[in-house]
């Protein structure tokens, strides 16, 4: 579905990404791992065109992403939930979620869209009319992952969604990302948080200053020592 | 009614008028400001080209039959157009690079308009026609001045219009949007480059406006014009809180008030001091303005 070749990306004379391929199939999750200043989020950030690759390709479902302007990839069905969440702070919860469907004209459609995020997130329907930037980090970050669903994608990137979140919300965090995906969502997943990540990916990237240095299925990686030393702390 | 207090009255009525102009000049700093995060300098000066673009325009108007009143449609349509390409040409390359650097091109498009209208047409002021022939109002030993009534009305009504646009339009959204995370609004389809060259738009559309009514006030018109004017209207929007729109109408009101007051009561040659004066305050003792808030940020 969606897939990464030979990408290099630099930032004036560092390169932070040094030809890295990847692929995610339709129904997937598959994670990307990997110490801080690895190139997790310049990949993301590159596949939706914030950041501009060097060379290489970017292709969603056959279709060149490196030549679509930012702001035309999220109507081809790819959603991107960026680091540190990037939540509009000023305006309300549901605003927020409205802007989510903003490239969308069927109204009925988004009604329907909008109950099923607050089906999946009780809380953010409690909290509608408030500001968002009120909202606890996990309320943020459950709203940054319902602002993304409200454009109605195919796959879904998302960035840290476990940043600077307890313990338990992480867990209920990764519960509503496999959720997603047992509803067919298509998920390419960035982590630190390496054994969480594994433990629901189908399959895994290990990167490492810029290139991807293992890859495999999640419980292999899971299993493999190199990574338990380097990224599971055992 | 006393002598007085007729004579306060129609101060403040003056006050206001020249207020609701200062208002809709600080609304381009301010929404520009709040999008792009630069002061445009060179807004002042989009409000000298909107004066020119009306004057040159209303002997063709009239020529053609259709009322010199229309030139304000020609100084709107000549002033955000200037605003959509001086924002593509000069600012527009400079948006990843450091704030002063976008802050200079402003200071050098300012003074790039300025001498380039006077190499044009001199520097030698030229008289601005009276094009609004409104009665006076009258309201019992009260004679106020038409084109005064007209300017509050015109300038309330554009900016109860913005407030509605930005608060409930699709674009409205975008830009509020755009304003606050540009990133994000990119990956919600907001096109950030359309946006920019909108908030350009309407900001020096408002200017184009107020250039026309400024013009009723003080009909003359000159190359520099747009300076002291566009200060003084930096002055409001910092004094309301630069980036929020509501706080540049109230700021505009303000220093248009105060201004008015001071000539009238204490001396004419002070009124600028005054109005640099409340700048200063302003920075001194609440920086980000009336309604600024010193937003505390969850990491």
């Amino acid at each position: 579905m969606l897939k990464v070749s030979d990408l290099k990306v630099s930032y004036g004379a560092i390169q932070a990404i040094k030809g890295i391929s990847l692929e995610v199939n339709e129904g997937e999750i598959v994670s990307l791992i990997g110490a801080n200043g690895a190139g997790k989020t310049t990949t993301l950030h590159t596949i939706t065109g914030l950041t501009k690759a060097q060379s290489g390709s970017v292709e969603l479902e056959g279709r060149n992403l490196l030549a679509t302007e930012s702001h035309k990839i999220v109507s081809l069905g790819l959603a991107h939930v960026p680091e540190g969440r990037h939540i509009f702070s000023s305006l309300t919860v549901e605003e927020n979620l409205m802007m989510g469907a903003y490239i969308r004209k069927d109204k009925e459609r988004i009604q329907q869209d909008l109950s099923r995020v607050y089906t999946l997130f009780p809380r953010l329907q409690e909290r509608r009319e408030q500001a968002a930037g009120t909202l606890s980090g996990g309320e943020q970050q459950m709203l940054a992952i319902g602002r993304a669903m409200m454009s109605n994608p195919r796959i879904l990137l998302l960035d840290e969604p476990s940043m600077g979140l307890s313990p338990l919300l992480v867990k209920e965090i990764f519960h509503i990302i496999k959720e997603l995906n047992q509803q067919g969502m298509t998920i390419l997943l960035v982590e630190q948080n390496a054994r969480m990540a594994l433990s629901i990916s189908n399959r895994a990237y290990v990167l490492e200053t810029g290139k991807i240095v293992m890859e495999g299925e999640g419980q292999e990686l899971l299993q493999d020592d190199q990574v338990r030393k380097a990224y599971l702390g055992a | 009614m006393p002598q007085e207090l007729i004579v306060f009255i129609k101060h403040l009525i003056n006050g206001v008028q020249v207020g609701s102009i200062y208002a809709l000049v600080a609304l381009g700093y301010t929404m520009v400001y709040g999008i792009v995060k630069l002061i445009n300098f060179a807004h002042g000066d989009f409000i000298m080209v909107g004066a020119y673009a009306a004057l040159f325009s209303i002997p063709v108007l009239t020529g053609i039959g259709l009322p010199a009143w229309f030139c304000v449609f020609v100084a709107v349509a000549a002033c955000a157009l200037l605003g959509v390409v001086t924002e593509k040409v000069a600012y527009k390359p400079l948006r990843n690079s450091p704030r002063i650097s976008a802050l200079i091109t402003a200071i050098a498009v300012s003074l790039l308009l300025q001498n380039l209208f006077m190499v044009c047409f001199t520097s030698s002021p030229r008289p601005f026609p009276e094009i609004f022939h409104v009665p006076d109002l009258r309201l019992g030993s009260i004679q106020i001045n038409g084109v005064a009534v007209l300017t509050i009305v015109l300038s309330a009504v554009l900016m109860i219009a913005l407030q509605l646009f930005v608060q409930k339009t699709k674009l409205g959204r975008a830009m509020r949007a755009v304003s606050e995370d540009s990133e994000a609004a990119s990956l919600m389809g907001i096109s950030v480059n359309r946006t920019i060259s909108m908030t350009f738009a309407i900001g020096s559309g408002l200017a184009a406006v107020a250039s026309v009514m400024y013009g009723s006030v003080y009909p003359l018109i000159d190359p520099y014009m747009g300076s002291m004017l566009g200060l003084k209207a930096f002055i409001a929007a910092v004094l309301g809180g630069i980036g929020i729109i509501p706080g540049a109408m109230l700021g505009g009101l303000v220093i248009g008030l105060v201004e008015s007051l001071t000539k009238a009561y204490i001396n004419t040659q002070l009124a600028d001091a005054v109005v640099f004066g409340i700048l200063i305050l302003v920075l001194i003792i609440k920086p980000e303005g009336i309604f600024g808030k010193n937003i505390g940020e969850k990491v």
